[in-house]
Protein backbone atom coordinates (compact mmCIF):
# COMPACT_ATOMS: atom_id res chain seq x y z
CA UNK A 1 0.00 0.00 0.00
CA UNK A 2 2.83 2.53 1.10
CA UNK A 3 4.43 1.97 -2.84
CA UNK A 4 1.71 3.24 -3.97
CA UNK A 5 1.31 6.69 -2.47
CA UNK A 6 4.28 7.88 -4.46
CA UNK A 7 3.01 11.56 -3.38
CA UNK A 8 5.06 12.73 -1.16
CA UNK A 9 2.75 13.71 1.97
CA UNK A 10 2.85 17.57 2.54
CA UNK A 11 1.41 17.45 -1.35
CA UNK A 12 -1.60 15.18 -0.56
CA UNK A 13 -5.30 16.59 -0.15
CA UNK A 14 -5.13 17.94 3.78
CA UNK A 15 -8.08 15.98 5.49
CA UNK A 16 -9.50 16.87 8.63
CA UNK A 17 -7.23 16.62 11.65
CA UNK A 18 -9.42 13.96 13.80
CA UNK A 19 -9.40 11.88 11.14
CA UNK A 20 -5.74 11.01 11.45
CA UNK A 21 -6.10 10.92 15.65
CA UNK A 22 -4.65 7.48 16.44
CA UNK A 23 -8.31 6.59 18.00
CA UNK A 24 -10.06 6.62 14.74
CA UNK A 25 -7.13 5.27 13.22
CA UNK A 26 -7.58 1.89 15.23
CA UNK A 27 -11.58 1.85 14.73
CA UNK A 28 -11.79 2.69 11.26
CA UNK A 29 -11.10 -0.83 10.43
CA UNK A 30 -13.62 -2.42 12.37
CA UNK A 31 -16.58 0.03 11.83
CA UNK A 32 -16.30 -0.59 8.34
CA UNK A 33 -15.85 -3.93 8.23
CA UNK A 34 -18.94 -4.81 10.64
CA UNK A 35 -21.15 -1.81 9.43
CA UNK A 36 -20.63 -3.77 5.76
CA UNK A 37 -21.32 -6.89 7.30
CA UNK A 38 -24.45 -5.74 8.97
CA UNK A 39 -25.15 -3.64 5.95
CA UNK A 40 -25.21 -7.41 3.90
CA UNK A 41 -27.32 -8.66 6.48
CA UNK A 42 -29.82 -5.87 6.26
CA UNK A 43 -30.01 -6.43 2.58
CA UNK A 44 -30.35 -10.37 2.32
CA UNK A 45 -33.34 -9.83 5.10
CA UNK A 46 -35.35 -7.04 2.70
CA UNK A 47 -37.42 -9.80 0.46
CA UNK A 48 -39.12 -11.31 3.35
CA UNK A 49 -41.03 -10.02 5.71
CA UNK A 50 -42.03 -12.77 8.33
CA UNK A 51 -38.92 -14.96 8.05
CA UNK A 52 -35.45 -13.84 9.19
CA UNK A 53 -34.65 -10.70 11.13
CA UNK A 54 -32.22 -7.99 9.69
CA UNK A 55 -30.30 -6.24 11.94
CA UNK A 56 -33.05 -3.13 12.33
CA UNK A 57 -35.78 -5.80 12.95
CA UNK A 58 -33.76 -7.56 15.71
CA UNK A 59 -33.20 -4.55 17.62
CA UNK A 60 -36.68 -2.61 17.12
CA UNK A 61 -38.28 -6.43 18.20
CA UNK A 62 -35.79 -6.40 21.10
CA UNK A 63 -35.77 -2.70 22.66
CA UNK A 64 -38.79 -3.42 24.62
CA UNK A 65 -38.04 -5.25 27.11
CA UNK A 66 -34.55 -7.05 26.42
CA UNK A 67 -32.50 -4.15 25.94
CA UNK A 68 -34.58 -1.13 27.14
CA UNK A 69 -34.81 -3.28 30.54
CA UNK A 70 -31.99 -5.61 30.87
CA UNK A 71 -32.53 -6.60 34.48
CA UNK A 72 -36.63 -6.92 34.90
CA UNK A 73 -37.92 -9.37 36.57
CA UNK A 74 -42.06 -11.15 36.32
CA UNK A 75 -41.26 -13.87 38.45
CA UNK A 76 -40.64 -17.10 37.74
CA UNK A 77 -37.99 -17.62 34.96
CA UNK A 78 -39.66 -14.80 33.15
CA UNK A 79 -36.36 -12.45 33.69
CA UNK A 80 -34.68 -9.73 31.61
CA UNK A 81 -31.56 -10.76 29.93
CA UNK A 82 -28.76 -9.34 32.21
CA UNK A 83 -30.60 -10.92 35.31
CA UNK A 84 -29.94 -14.42 33.08
CA UNK A 85 -26.21 -13.31 32.67
CA UNK A 86 -26.02 -13.08 35.97
CA UNK A 87 -27.62 -16.35 36.76
CA UNK A 88 -25.29 -18.14 34.25
CA UNK A 89 -22.25 -16.01 35.91
CA UNK A 90 -22.95 -17.68 38.82
CA UNK A 91 -22.42 -21.02 38.02
CA UNK A 92 -19.72 -20.72 36.08
CA UNK A 93 -18.02 -18.40 38.99
CA UNK A 94 -18.79 -21.65 41.18
CA UNK A 95 -18.29 -24.56 38.89
CA UNK A 96 -14.66 -22.36 37.46
CA UNK A 97 -13.39 -21.98 40.88
CA UNK A 98 -13.62 -25.45 41.88
CA UNK A 99 -11.77 -26.21 38.77
CA UNK A 100 -9.21 -23.54 39.00
CA UNK A 101 -8.28 -24.93 42.94
CA UNK A 102 -8.95 -28.50 41.93
CA UNK A 103 -7.11 -27.98 38.52
CA UNK A 104 -3.90 -26.33 39.88
CA UNK A 105 -3.64 -28.79 42.71
CA UNK A 106 -4.06 -31.75 40.79
CA UNK A 107 -1.36 -30.62 38.39
CA UNK A 108 1.12 -29.49 40.80
CA UNK A 109 0.98 -33.45 42.48
CA UNK A 110 1.06 -34.23 38.78
CA UNK A 111 4.07 -32.25 37.71
CA UNK A 112 5.96 -33.07 40.71
CA UNK A 113 5.63 -36.77 40.35
CA UNK A 114 7.04 -39.06 37.84
CA UNK A 115 4.74 -41.93 38.84
CA UNK A 116 1.30 -40.01 38.96
CA UNK A 117 2.10 -38.38 35.90
CA UNK A 118 3.08 -41.44 33.75
CA UNK A 119 -0.51 -43.13 35.32
CA UNK A 120 -2.76 -40.43 35.15
CA UNK A 121 -1.96 -38.96 31.88
CA UNK A 122 -3.45 -41.64 29.44
CA UNK A 123 -6.48 -40.30 31.45
CA UNK A 124 -5.90 -36.97 31.11
CA UNK A 125 -5.75 -36.86 27.65
CA UNK A 126 -9.06 -39.50 27.13
CA UNK A 127 -11.41 -36.92 29.13
CA UNK A 128 -10.13 -34.17 28.33
CA UNK A 129 -11.72 -34.72 24.62
CA UNK A 130 -14.96 -35.32 26.22
CA UNK A 131 -17.55 -32.88 24.94
CA UNK A 132 -19.37 -30.49 28.14
CA UNK A 133 -22.57 -32.12 26.53
CA UNK A 134 -21.34 -35.96 27.13
CA UNK A 135 -20.84 -35.60 31.03
CA UNK A 136 -24.43 -33.69 31.43
CA UNK A 137 -26.37 -37.20 32.05
CA UNK A 138 -23.93 -38.35 34.74
CA UNK A 139 -23.81 -35.60 36.17
CA UNK A 140 -27.34 -35.62 36.61
CA UNK A 141 -27.76 -39.09 37.67
CA UNK A 142 -25.30 -38.34 39.99
CA UNK A 143 -26.32 -35.01 41.35
CA UNK A 144 -29.74 -35.19 40.92
CA UNK A 145 -30.73 -31.31 40.30
CA UNK A 146 -30.25 -29.20 37.40
CA UNK A 147 -28.16 -26.48 38.99
CA UNK A 148 -25.89 -28.70 40.45
CA UNK A 149 -25.10 -31.09 37.27
CA UNK A 150 -24.86 -27.69 35.16
CA UNK A 151 -22.14 -26.85 37.70
CA UNK A 152 -20.21 -30.03 37.66
CA UNK A 153 -20.52 -30.04 33.84
CA UNK A 154 -18.61 -26.76 33.96
CA UNK A 155 -15.84 -27.92 36.52
CA UNK A 156 -15.33 -31.10 34.59
CA UNK A 157 -15.15 -28.90 31.11
CA UNK A 158 -12.37 -26.60 32.77
CA UNK A 159 -10.20 -28.30 34.82
CA UNK A 160 -8.31 -30.14 31.88
CA UNK A 161 -6.20 -27.30 30.60
CA UNK A 162 -5.35 -26.27 33.94
CA UNK A 163 -4.05 -29.61 35.23
CA UNK A 164 -2.34 -30.01 32.53
CA UNK A 165 -0.97 -26.77 32.05
CA UNK A 166 0.13 -26.66 36.20
CA UNK A 167 2.06 -29.67 35.39
CA UNK A 168 3.56 -28.74 31.90
CA UNK A 169 4.63 -25.54 33.71
CA UNK A 170 5.92 -27.11 36.80
CA UNK A 171 8.20 -29.65 34.33
CA UNK A 172 9.41 -26.86 32.46
CA UNK A 173 10.89 -24.79 35.04
CA UNK A 174 14.04 -23.86 33.60
CA UNK A 175 17.06 -25.88 35.19
CA UNK A 176 18.89 -22.63 35.62
CA UNK A 177 16.52 -21.85 38.10
CA UNK A 178 16.31 -26.03 39.90
CA UNK A 179 20.10 -25.30 40.05
CA UNK A 180 19.87 -22.09 42.05
CA UNK A 181 17.69 -23.88 44.40
CA UNK A 182 20.26 -26.52 44.50
CA UNK A 183 23.34 -24.61 45.13
CA UNK A 184 21.75 -22.60 47.68
CA UNK A 185 19.89 -25.67 49.55
CA UNK A 186 16.21 -23.78 49.50
CA UNK A 187 13.97 -25.37 52.04
CA UNK A 188 10.68 -26.54 50.62
CA UNK A 189 9.05 -23.38 51.21
CA UNK A 190 11.08 -21.11 49.93
CA UNK A 191 11.15 -23.04 46.42
CA UNK A 192 7.45 -23.10 46.29
CA UNK A 193 6.91 -19.52 46.89
CA UNK A 194 10.17 -17.88 45.24
CA UNK A 195 10.92 -20.64 42.42
CA UNK A 196 7.91 -22.94 41.76
CA UNK A 197 5.32 -20.94 41.88
CA UNK A 198 6.39 -18.17 39.92
CA UNK A 199 7.86 -19.89 37.47
CA UNK A 200 4.97 -22.43 36.82
CA UNK A 201 2.42 -18.83 36.98
CA UNK A 202 2.48 -18.30 33.10
CA UNK A 203 1.22 -21.84 32.72
CA UNK A 204 -1.26 -21.73 34.95
CA UNK A 205 -2.52 -18.78 33.47
CA UNK A 206 -2.95 -20.13 30.17
CA UNK A 207 -4.79 -22.99 31.95
CA UNK A 208 -7.13 -20.82 33.20
CA UNK A 209 -7.34 -18.51 30.35
CA UNK A 210 -8.45 -21.26 28.20
CA UNK A 211 -10.71 -22.91 30.88
CA UNK A 212 -12.79 -19.93 31.06
CA UNK A 213 -13.78 -19.70 27.76
CA UNK A 214 -14.81 -23.86 27.85
CA UNK A 215 -16.64 -23.15 31.06
CA UNK A 216 -18.75 -20.54 29.55
CA UNK A 217 -19.26 -22.43 26.23
CA UNK A 218 -20.24 -25.25 28.56
CA UNK A 219 -22.92 -23.42 30.51
CA UNK A 220 -24.54 -22.23 27.63
CA UNK A 221 -24.90 -25.42 26.38
CA UNK A 222 -25.76 -27.18 29.23
CA UNK A 223 -28.45 -24.33 30.32
CA UNK A 224 -30.29 -25.00 26.83
CA UNK A 225 -31.01 -28.65 27.76
CA UNK A 226 -31.44 -28.65 31.84
CA UNK A 227 -31.92 -25.56 33.89
CA UNK A 228 -34.20 -22.88 35.15
CA UNK A 229 -33.25 -19.48 34.05
CA UNK A 230 -29.43 -18.78 32.80
CA UNK A 231 -28.66 -17.39 29.31
CA UNK A 232 -28.42 -21.02 28.05
CA UNK A 233 -31.97 -21.07 28.93
CA UNK A 234 -33.36 -17.72 27.33
CA UNK A 235 -32.08 -19.14 24.31
CA UNK A 236 -33.70 -22.40 24.51
CA UNK A 237 -37.10 -20.32 25.79
CA UNK A 238 -37.47 -17.94 23.24
CA UNK A 239 -36.69 -20.65 20.67
CA UNK A 240 -39.53 -23.32 22.06
CA UNK A 241 -42.14 -20.13 22.61
CA UNK A 242 -41.84 -19.27 19.03
CA UNK A 243 -43.27 -15.95 18.97
CA UNK A 244 -42.74 -12.84 16.49
CA UNK A 245 -39.78 -11.94 18.01
CA UNK A 246 -38.50 -15.16 19.27
CA UNK A 247 -35.62 -15.14 16.46
CA UNK A 248 -34.20 -11.69 17.44
CA UNK A 249 -34.60 -12.61 21.23
CA UNK A 250 -32.00 -15.62 19.96
CA UNK A 251 -29.46 -13.22 18.16
CA UNK A 252 -29.45 -10.32 20.45
CA UNK A 253 -29.02 -13.41 23.52
CA UNK A 254 -26.06 -14.91 21.13
CA UNK A 255 -24.51 -11.30 20.81
CA UNK A 256 -24.76 -10.96 24.71
CA UNK A 257 -23.51 -13.94 25.22
CA UNK A 258 -19.96 -13.77 22.87
CA UNK A 259 -19.34 -10.42 24.56
CA UNK A 260 -19.30 -11.76 27.86
CA UNK A 261 -17.26 -15.06 26.93
CA UNK A 262 -15.11 -12.16 25.88
CA UNK A 263 -15.21 -10.01 28.60
CA UNK A 264 -14.12 -13.37 30.53
CA UNK A 265 -11.30 -14.32 28.40
CA UNK A 266 -10.00 -10.84 28.54
CA UNK A 267 -10.36 -10.41 32.48
CA UNK A 268 -8.37 -13.17 33.44
CA UNK A 269 -5.67 -13.09 30.70
CA UNK A 270 -5.43 -9.25 32.37
CA UNK A 271 -5.18 -10.84 35.95
CA UNK A 272 -2.90 -13.32 34.28
CA UNK A 273 -0.31 -10.44 32.65
CA UNK A 274 -0.53 -8.99 36.36
CA UNK A 275 0.12 -11.82 38.61
CA UNK A 276 2.38 -13.70 36.03
CA UNK A 277 4.34 -10.83 35.26
CA UNK A 278 8.19 -11.53 35.91
CA UNK A 279 7.48 -15.06 35.03
CA UNK A 280 8.64 -14.71 31.60
CA UNK B 1 44.61 -38.79 52.83
CA UNK B 2 48.05 -38.09 52.27
CA UNK B 3 49.34 -34.55 53.17
CA UNK B 4 49.94 -32.73 50.26
CA UNK B 5 52.74 -30.44 49.36
CA UNK B 6 52.50 -26.99 47.58
CA UNK B 7 52.04 -27.68 43.84
CA UNK B 8 51.56 -31.24 44.52
CA UNK B 9 50.64 -31.94 41.30
CA UNK B 10 52.48 -33.93 38.57
CA UNK B 11 52.93 -31.30 36.14
CA UNK B 12 55.18 -28.29 37.14
CA UNK B 13 55.46 -25.15 35.84
CA UNK B 14 58.19 -24.09 32.81
CA UNK B 15 57.67 -20.48 34.30
CA UNK B 16 58.78 -21.86 37.85
CA UNK B 17 57.88 -18.76 39.36
CA UNK B 18 56.18 -19.90 42.94
CA UNK B 19 52.74 -17.85 43.31
CA UNK B 20 52.28 -15.65 45.89
CA UNK B 21 49.26 -17.13 47.08
CA UNK B 22 51.13 -20.45 47.87
CA UNK B 23 54.45 -19.30 48.63
CA UNK B 24 52.88 -19.02 52.83
CA UNK B 25 55.86 -20.98 54.96
CA UNK B 26 54.56 -24.86 55.68
CA UNK B 27 52.98 -26.25 53.26
CA UNK B 28 49.46 -26.82 54.77
CA UNK B 29 47.45 -29.63 53.66
CA UNK B 30 45.56 -28.89 50.53
CA UNK B 31 41.99 -27.22 50.83
CA UNK B 32 40.25 -28.49 47.62
CA UNK B 33 41.81 -31.67 46.33
CA UNK B 34 40.88 -34.02 43.49
CA UNK B 35 42.87 -37.47 43.62
CA UNK B 36 42.90 -39.88 40.66
CA UNK B 37 39.33 -38.65 39.49
CA UNK B 38 37.34 -39.39 36.61
CA UNK B 39 34.42 -39.33 34.66
CA UNK B 40 32.81 -41.63 32.43
CA UNK B 41 28.96 -40.37 31.08
CA UNK B 42 26.71 -43.45 30.27
CA UNK B 43 25.11 -42.45 27.03
CA UNK B 44 23.57 -44.61 24.49
CA UNK B 45 26.84 -45.29 22.61
CA UNK B 46 28.07 -47.00 25.38
CA UNK B 47 30.39 -45.52 28.24
CA UNK B 48 32.08 -41.58 27.27
CA UNK B 49 35.02 -41.14 29.18
CA UNK B 50 35.09 -37.19 29.54
CA UNK B 51 37.70 -36.61 32.23
CA UNK B 52 41.10 -39.11 33.35
CA UNK B 53 43.37 -38.78 36.06
CA UNK B 54 42.70 -35.49 37.63
CA UNK B 55 45.50 -34.75 40.31
CA UNK B 56 45.20 -31.14 41.50
CA UNK B 57 45.49 -29.24 44.60
CA UNK B 58 43.65 -26.14 45.31
CA UNK B 59 45.20 -24.01 48.21
CA UNK B 60 42.86 -21.94 50.46
CA UNK B 61 42.38 -18.76 48.99
CA UNK B 62 44.10 -19.29 45.50
CA UNK B 63 42.80 -18.24 42.36
CA UNK B 64 42.81 -21.05 39.61
CA UNK B 65 41.46 -20.65 35.75
CA UNK B 66 40.71 -23.27 33.74
CA UNK B 67 41.59 -23.05 30.43
CA UNK B 68 41.14 -25.62 27.06
CA UNK B 69 38.98 -26.56 24.12
CA UNK B 70 35.15 -26.68 24.02
CA UNK B 71 34.84 -30.28 24.68
CA UNK B 72 37.24 -30.65 26.99
CA UNK B 73 35.71 -31.53 30.22
CA UNK B 74 36.13 -27.76 32.43
CA UNK B 75 32.92 -27.70 33.00
CA UNK B 76 32.27 -31.26 34.27
CA UNK B 77 35.67 -30.48 36.57
CA UNK B 78 33.36 -27.51 37.59
CA UNK B 79 30.28 -29.59 38.15
CA UNK B 80 32.20 -31.79 40.13
CA UNK B 81 33.61 -28.97 42.54
CA UNK B 82 29.78 -27.46 42.94
CA UNK B 83 28.26 -30.70 43.62
CA UNK B 84 26.62 -31.31 40.59
CA UNK B 85 28.16 -34.18 39.32
CA UNK B 86 29.87 -36.97 41.36
CA UNK B 87 33.12 -38.27 40.13
CA UNK B 88 33.44 -42.38 38.62
CA UNK B 89 36.46 -42.81 40.04
CA UNK B 90 38.33 -40.74 42.47
CA UNK B 91 37.29 -38.24 44.79
CA UNK B 92 37.08 -34.35 45.25
CA UNK B 93 37.44 -32.99 48.69
CA UNK B 94 37.14 -29.33 50.81
CA UNK B 95 38.64 -29.50 53.63
CA UNK B 96 38.93 -33.42 53.72
CA UNK B 97 35.22 -34.22 53.55
CA UNK B 98 34.35 -35.47 49.97
CA UNK B 99 32.16 -33.20 48.02
CA UNK B 100 28.44 -34.90 47.20
CA UNK B 101 25.46 -32.40 46.60
CA UNK B 102 25.32 -28.47 45.84
CA UNK B 103 25.86 -26.15 48.35
CA UNK B 104 26.16 -22.54 49.54
CA UNK B 105 30.13 -23.44 50.65
CA UNK B 106 31.15 -23.72 46.87
CA UNK B 107 28.79 -21.06 45.27
CA UNK B 108 28.02 -21.05 41.16
CA UNK B 109 28.51 -18.05 38.89
CA UNK B 110 26.29 -19.74 36.33
CA UNK B 111 27.45 -18.86 32.14
CA UNK B 112 24.02 -17.75 31.33
CA UNK B 113 23.69 -15.62 34.55
CA UNK B 114 20.54 -17.58 36.43
CA UNK B 115 18.79 -14.86 38.01
CA UNK B 116 15.16 -15.02 38.98
CA UNK B 117 13.62 -13.00 36.10
CA UNK B 118 10.88 -12.45 38.85
CA UNK B 119 13.01 -10.53 41.24
CA UNK B 120 14.63 -7.76 41.30
CA UNK B 121 18.67 -7.42 41.58
CA UNK B 122 18.38 -6.57 45.49
CA UNK B 123 15.66 -9.16 46.09
CA UNK B 124 17.86 -11.65 43.98
CA UNK B 125 20.96 -11.19 46.06
CA UNK B 126 18.72 -11.12 49.43
CA UNK B 127 17.06 -14.76 48.84
CA UNK B 128 20.58 -16.00 48.32
CA UNK B 129 21.63 -14.48 51.89
CA UNK B 130 18.30 -15.58 53.51
CA UNK B 131 18.89 -19.15 52.53
CA UNK B 132 22.96 -19.39 53.09
CA UNK B 133 22.83 -17.58 55.57
CA UNK B 134 20.15 -17.95 58.23
CA UNK B 135 22.02 -16.81 61.27
CA UNK B 136 21.88 -13.17 60.19
CA UNK B 137 19.95 -10.68 61.43
CA UNK B 138 17.64 -8.62 58.80
CA UNK B 139 19.96 -5.78 59.56
CA UNK B 140 22.77 -7.50 59.18
CA UNK B 141 21.46 -9.28 56.18
CA UNK B 142 20.05 -5.89 54.47
CA UNK B 143 23.76 -5.02 54.87
CA UNK B 144 25.56 -7.73 53.15
CA UNK B 145 23.33 -7.05 50.33
CA UNK B 146 23.93 -3.52 49.88
CA UNK B 147 27.53 -3.82 50.69
CA UNK B 148 28.08 -6.38 48.12
CA UNK B 149 25.72 -4.44 45.31
CA UNK B 150 27.92 -1.44 46.03
CA UNK B 151 30.92 -3.66 45.19
CA UNK B 152 29.58 -3.93 41.91
CA UNK B 153 28.49 -0.81 41.18
CA UNK B 154 24.78 -1.72 41.28
CA UNK B 155 22.98 0.30 44.05
CA UNK B 156 20.96 2.37 41.62
CA UNK B 157 19.59 -0.56 39.92
CA UNK B 158 18.86 -2.69 43.08
CA UNK B 159 14.77 -2.09 42.57
CA UNK B 160 15.36 -3.34 38.71
CA UNK B 161 14.35 -6.23 37.26
CA UNK B 162 16.46 -8.58 35.48
CA UNK B 163 14.94 -7.90 32.48
CA UNK B 164 15.80 -4.41 32.60
CA UNK B 165 19.23 -4.20 32.74
CA UNK B 166 22.19 -4.95 30.57
CA UNK B 167 23.80 -8.62 30.01
CA UNK B 168 27.21 -6.92 32.16
CA UNK B 169 24.76 -5.55 34.88
CA UNK B 170 23.13 -9.24 35.13
CA UNK B 171 26.70 -10.62 35.41
CA UNK B 172 27.48 -8.60 38.09
CA UNK B 173 24.03 -9.36 39.95
CA UNK B 174 25.62 -13.00 39.92
CA UNK B 175 28.77 -12.11 41.21
CA UNK B 176 27.20 -9.78 44.05
CA UNK B 177 25.12 -13.00 44.55
CA UNK B 178 27.50 -15.42 44.67
CA UNK B 179 29.96 -13.16 46.82
CA UNK B 180 27.13 -12.30 49.27
CA UNK B 181 26.70 -16.04 50.44
CA UNK B 182 30.77 -15.94 51.61
CA UNK B 183 31.36 -18.91 49.89
CA UNK B 184 34.48 -20.88 50.74
CA UNK B 185 34.73 -21.98 47.16
CA UNK B 186 33.65 -19.60 44.23
CA UNK B 187 33.02 -21.56 41.04
CA UNK B 188 32.51 -19.14 38.09
CA UNK B 189 31.70 -21.10 34.62
CA UNK B 190 32.89 -18.72 31.92
CA UNK B 191 31.49 -15.59 33.54
CA UNK B 192 32.30 -13.12 31.05
CA UNK B 193 32.33 -14.84 27.69
CA UNK B 194 29.26 -13.20 26.37
CA UNK B 195 30.74 -9.81 27.27
CA UNK B 196 32.22 -6.72 25.29
CA UNK B 197 35.78 -6.21 25.61
CA UNK B 198 35.23 -3.06 28.11
CA UNK B 199 32.97 -4.53 30.21
CA UNK B 200 34.99 -7.51 30.88
CA UNK B 201 37.65 -5.57 31.46
CA UNK B 202 35.54 -3.71 34.37
CA UNK B 203 34.25 -7.22 35.96
CA UNK B 204 37.73 -8.48 36.21
CA UNK B 205 38.89 -5.43 37.93
CA UNK B 206 35.51 -5.76 40.29
CA UNK B 207 35.95 -9.54 40.69
CA UNK B 208 39.50 -9.36 41.78
CA UNK B 209 38.74 -6.60 43.94
CA UNK B 210 35.80 -8.28 46.28
CA UNK B 211 38.25 -11.54 45.96
CA UNK B 212 40.74 -9.45 47.77
CA UNK B 213 38.55 -8.59 50.30
CA UNK B 214 37.00 -12.35 51.11
CA UNK B 215 39.72 -14.13 49.71
CA UNK B 216 37.54 -17.20 48.75
CA UNK B 217 39.23 -19.74 46.56
CA UNK B 218 38.31 -19.44 42.87
CA UNK B 219 37.93 -21.46 40.17
CA UNK B 220 36.99 -20.13 36.85
CA UNK B 221 36.74 -21.47 33.64
CA UNK B 222 37.92 -19.26 30.45
CA UNK B 223 38.43 -19.09 27.01
CA UNK B 224 40.70 -15.99 27.50
CA UNK B 225 44.37 -16.41 27.76
CA UNK B 226 44.62 -12.72 28.68
CA UNK B 227 41.78 -13.07 31.39
CA UNK B 228 43.38 -15.98 33.31
CA UNK B 229 47.00 -14.20 33.00
CA UNK B 230 45.47 -11.18 34.58
CA UNK B 231 42.91 -13.23 37.29
CA UNK B 232 44.60 -16.20 37.96
CA UNK B 233 47.62 -17.64 40.65
CA UNK B 234 48.25 -20.42 38.51
CA UNK B 235 46.27 -21.66 35.16
CA UNK B 236 45.34 -25.37 34.48
CA UNK B 237 45.25 -26.42 31.16
CA UNK B 238 43.15 -29.19 29.93
CA UNK B 239 44.25 -31.76 26.85
CA UNK B 240 41.37 -31.96 24.17
CA UNK B 241 38.53 -34.37 25.07
CA UNK B 242 38.13 -37.44 25.66
CA UNK B 243 39.61 -38.47 28.22
CA UNK B 244 40.79 -35.25 28.60
CA UNK B 245 42.97 -34.55 31.49
CA UNK B 246 45.49 -32.19 33.63
CA UNK B 247 47.69 -31.41 30.54
CA UNK B 248 50.19 -28.52 32.23
CA UNK B 249 49.97 -26.07 35.12
CA UNK B 250 51.42 -22.69 34.04
CA UNK B 251 52.32 -20.50 37.20
CA UNK B 252 51.71 -16.89 37.06
CA UNK B 253 53.95 -15.13 39.39
CA UNK B 254 53.15 -11.35 38.54
CA UNK B 255 52.21 -9.50 42.00
CA UNK B 256 49.22 -8.38 43.21
CA UNK B 257 47.26 -6.02 43.27
CA UNK B 258 47.76 -6.07 39.68
CA UNK B 259 46.51 -3.85 36.42
CA UNK B 260 46.68 -4.83 32.52
CA UNK B 261 49.22 -2.28 32.16
CA UNK B 262 51.89 -3.26 34.60
CA UNK B 263 51.35 -6.82 34.08
CA UNK B 264 51.81 -6.20 29.99
CA UNK B 265 54.88 -4.80 30.55
CA UNK B 266 56.66 -7.52 32.50
CA UNK B 267 58.99 -9.56 29.64
CA UNK B 268 57.48 -12.81 31.21
CA UNK B 269 53.82 -11.60 30.34
CA UNK B 270 54.37 -12.67 26.74
CA UNK B 271 56.50 -15.83 27.67
CA UNK B 272 53.42 -17.48 29.69
CA UNK B 273 51.16 -15.90 26.85
CA UNK B 274 53.20 -17.59 24.44
CA UNK B 275 53.77 -20.63 26.15
CA UNK B 276 49.88 -21.30 26.81
CA UNK B 277 49.01 -20.47 23.14
CA UNK B 278 51.92 -23.21 21.78
CA UNK B 279 50.20 -25.47 24.28
CA UNK B 280 46.67 -24.39 22.99
CA UNK B 281 46.81 -24.16 19.35
CA UNK B 282 50.25 -26.32 18.60
CA UNK B 283 50.26 -29.39 20.92
CA UNK B 284 47.10 -29.86 21.12
CA UNK B 285 45.49 -27.72 18.32
CA UNK B 286 41.57 -28.55 18.38
CA UNK B 287 40.91 -30.70 14.97
CA UNK B 288 38.09 -28.27 14.24
CA UNK B 289 40.09 -25.22 14.41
Amino acid sequence: MTTALATPRSQRRPRAAWLRSPLVNQLKAPVVCIGLTLLLWQLLCLGNTEGFPGPIQVISQTWDPYISKPFYDDGGTSKGIGLQILISLQRVAIGYTLAAVVGIAAGMAIGLNAFLRRGFDPLIQVLRTVPPLAWLPISLLLLQQADSAAIFVIFITAVWPIVINTAVGIREIPQDYTNVARVLRLGKRSYVRDILLPATAPYMFTGLRISVGLAWLAIVAAEMLKADGGIGFFIWDAYNAGGDSSTSQIILAILVVGLVGLALDRLVGLVGDRVAAGGR
Amino acid sequence: MPAMLDNGTTNVSPAGAVPAATATGAAPEAFLSFDGVGQVFQTRRGPFEALRDINLQVQQGEFLCVIGHSGCGKSTLLNMVSGFLTPSSGRVSLRGAPIERPGPDRMVVFQNYSLLPWKTVQQNVELAVKAARPELSPGARAQVVEHHLEMVHLLDARHQKPAQISGGMRQRVAIARALAVNPAVLVLDEPFGALDAITKEELQEELLAIWQEQRPTVLMITHDIDEALFLADRIVMMTNGPSATIGEILEVPFDRPRSYETIQQDPRYGQLRNHALDFLFRRYAHDDD
